[in-house]
């Protein structure tokens, strides 16, 4: 195995170098119910600190907080002389512009080549600053920083944690060809972790958004990997007779839910990370496949054919108490529970179309999310306000982040190629 | 680049075929392998010639292999599903009975079943279904007298597809399970 091995991580290697094109591309449709308007000014100086794509700071964070749905940035006219976060507002000239909410700021360069940024958010209704930060940034961090700035915003105007510092994974099928992509949430900074010909599936952060589990199937057969985002080598976790899949992390990190055949029919099984300590969970003759813990750890929600379609159901992390979730439906599959704990995300046929439905799990009541015919692998943002999920449009695989509530939708898509396999990774502290 | 994954590709399979040997013929009407229905082999640097015995013990293969004569069944190698269904029509049981056959008479020869499915549902649902359709063969084979050391059942899921495409004709080409033997896949 070691040589294998060894081999793998060269690969790795040299695919790491040879990344960075034809990143995801994003279209935004519909519009939450109450949007925040937000002026933005451009930060002063700001021109000076461009990205690599040529975008400000500022036109970053508007980006940013509109494609939450939440928020309506503004237009800022060029304002002589540009406030800054030092400057007095006028509250009633912004009032008059319609903004309940500001940002002003500033750039200025460092003797030491970095740069320092600084902002301020003021509530406009009530003439007041909410609060500002400081951050010192080098040119290659603007987009990060931009990321940051937003998530303040969004955290105080809001009340929730941003998610546009966060990360995503997916799978890209260029061809016979099969990436597995890592990017910021706005699709910028595509880095591939794994490129191979034989399929690539399910991957899933580690809570500390430091590792990726997959399924690889560069082996002939599906086999469980895990590998840590920066370091370009693959572990093996699960490569027992027959297949081996559907990794989820349990909340603390300390093992893995798989699926694995080693026994027959699929069932579910804990693993260390390291490979270490299988031991089985399920019993059943039938199905047992897409493990999902609730984030408190105490259970885990799963797909079953035991009552004779496939259904969700739900035991303790120990195995114990199985009971059945769905009732609705004779294919309900890939249970993602939400952040909170409250909802279930999961996929289920109606009149043939295969959709991603959300049921809260306290009112047992299920709204519909998606309407496509092919939609499939539902993924939490961190914050529990949107869902990733695959579908198929025109033909081609493209991902989709609908708002919890079903009102926005952005659809990413790659150029000449199938995108699919999304999991949002965790918040960045 | 390339050197490396023929490294990697010939240390995977170390119990593989690697020559150009034809693929078998599949059953008229059925089956398609034309070049680029498979994915997965397109861009694949051509394996190289290892030496290694694909046929367990025997000779490499000759015309007059059985397993490679269009006239014989056991050139048959694929059983069909309906959607979300894993039990074996009695169409497909001569054929099982053929290879169950073959390889009790050639007891060094082994066989991998694949179980593949349609793209819908979810792709790793679809894994464990592939899996139950690969093992429901196994299953048979060894009822048939079959010993379990000369088979693995595994399962590809959606990920191998036949023929491409959103409709029925293509998902019903993709629900099968595939008996190959070395050198096959």
């Amino acid at each position: 195995m070691s040589p294998m091995r060894n081999l793998l991580a060269a690969i790795l290697v040299l695919f790491a170098a040879c990344s960075a094109h034809a990143q995801l591309s994003i279209e935004i449709t519909g519009a939450g119910a109450q949007r925040i308007p937000i002026a933005i000014a451009p930060l002063a100086g700001e021109a000076a600190l461009l990205d690599a794509s040529g975008a400000t700071l500022s036109a970053i964070v508007r980006a940013d907080l509109e494609r939450s749905g939440l928020f309506r940035g503004l237009e800022v006219p060029r304002l002589v002389p540009q406030p800054t976060e030092s400057s007095s507002v006028n509250y009633a000239e912004w009032r008059s512009r319609l903004a309940d909410a500001l940002v002003l700021g500033s750039v200025a360069g460092r003797p030491d080549g970095r740069f320092e940024v600084r902002f301020r958010l003021y509530d406009v209704l009530k003439q007041s600053a909410i609060g500002g930060v400081a951050y010192t940034l080098s040119r290659d961090q603007v987009r990060a920083t931009a990321h940051r700035i937003a998530d303040y915003v969004y955290e105080k105007l809001t009340g929730e944690k941003g998610v546009f510092s966060t990360r995503i994974a997916y799978v890209v099928k260029r061809g016979e060809r099969f990436e597995l992509q890592v990017a910021d949430a706005d699709g910028a900074n595509e880095q591939a972790m794994l490129v191979s010909n034989e399929p690539i599936i399910s991957p899933a952060w580690s809570p500390d958004g430091r590792r990726i589990a997959y399924v690889s199937f560069q082996n002939k057969k599906p086999i469980v990997y895990v590998q840590d985002i920066v370091v370009p080598k693959q572990l093996i976790v699960a490569n027992f007779k027959g297949s081996n899949s559907a990794p989820a992390w349990s909340p603390d990190g300390s093992s893995l839910a798989v699926a694995l055949t080693r026994d027959g029919n699929s069932q579910i099984y804990l693993i260390n990370p390291d490979g270490s300590n299988p031991r089985r969970l399920t019993r059943t003759a039938g199905i047992d496949t897409e493990p999902a813990f609730s984030p408190d750890g105490r259970w885990i929600y799963f797909t079953s054919d035991r009552g004779g379609s496939p259904q969700i159901y739900r035991m303790s992390a120990t195995g114990a108490e199985a009971q059945r979730i769905t009732f609705e439906g004779g294919y309900n599959v890939s249970p993602r529970v939400s952040p909170d704990g409250n909802s279930l995300a999961y996929v289920t046929r109606n009149s043939g179309k295969f959709q991603v439905a959300l049921l809260d799990l306290g009112t047992r009541q299920v709204q519909m999310l998606s309407d496509s015919d092919l939609d499939e692998s539902p993924s939490f943002a961190p914050n529990g306000r949107q869902i990733l999920l695959a579908t198929i449009v025109g033909g081609r695989g493209v991902l989709t982040a609908v708002s919890a509530d079903g009102r926005v939708k952005q659809r990413l898509t790659v150029s000449a190629g199938d995108v699919r396999e999304p999991a949002w990774g965790p918040l960045i502290p | 680049m390339r050197a490396l994954w023929t490294l990697i590709i010939a240390s995977a399979l170390t119990a593989c075929a690697t020559t150009e040997t034809p693929q078998t013929q599949p059953p008229a009407g059925v089956e398609d392998r034309a070049p680029g229905t498979a994915p997965g082999t397109q861009g694949v640097p051509p394996k190289p010639v290892t030496g290694v015995d694909l046929t367990g013990g025997k000779p490499a293969a000759s015309l007059a292999d059985p397993l490679r004569d269009p006239s014989s069944i056991l050139s048959q190698r694929s059983v069909y599903y309906d959607f979300d269904r894993y039990d074996i029509k009695d169409d497909y049981k001569p054929m099982i009975e053929a290879h169950a056959r073959y390889l009790r008479e050639n007891g060094g020869v082994k066989m991998l079943i694949q179980g593949n499915t349609d793209e819908r549902g979810s792709r790793e649902y679809n894994i464990a279904l592939g899996q139950r359709r690969a093992e429901g063969v196994k299953r048979m084979m060894m009822l048939l007298g079959t010993r379990e050391e000369q088979l693995e059942a595994v399962s590809l899921g959606e990920e191998k597809p036949k023929e491409v495409g959103h409709m029925e004709e293509a998902w019903a080409r993709n629900r099968r399970s595939d008996m190959r033997y070395p050198g096959e896949y």
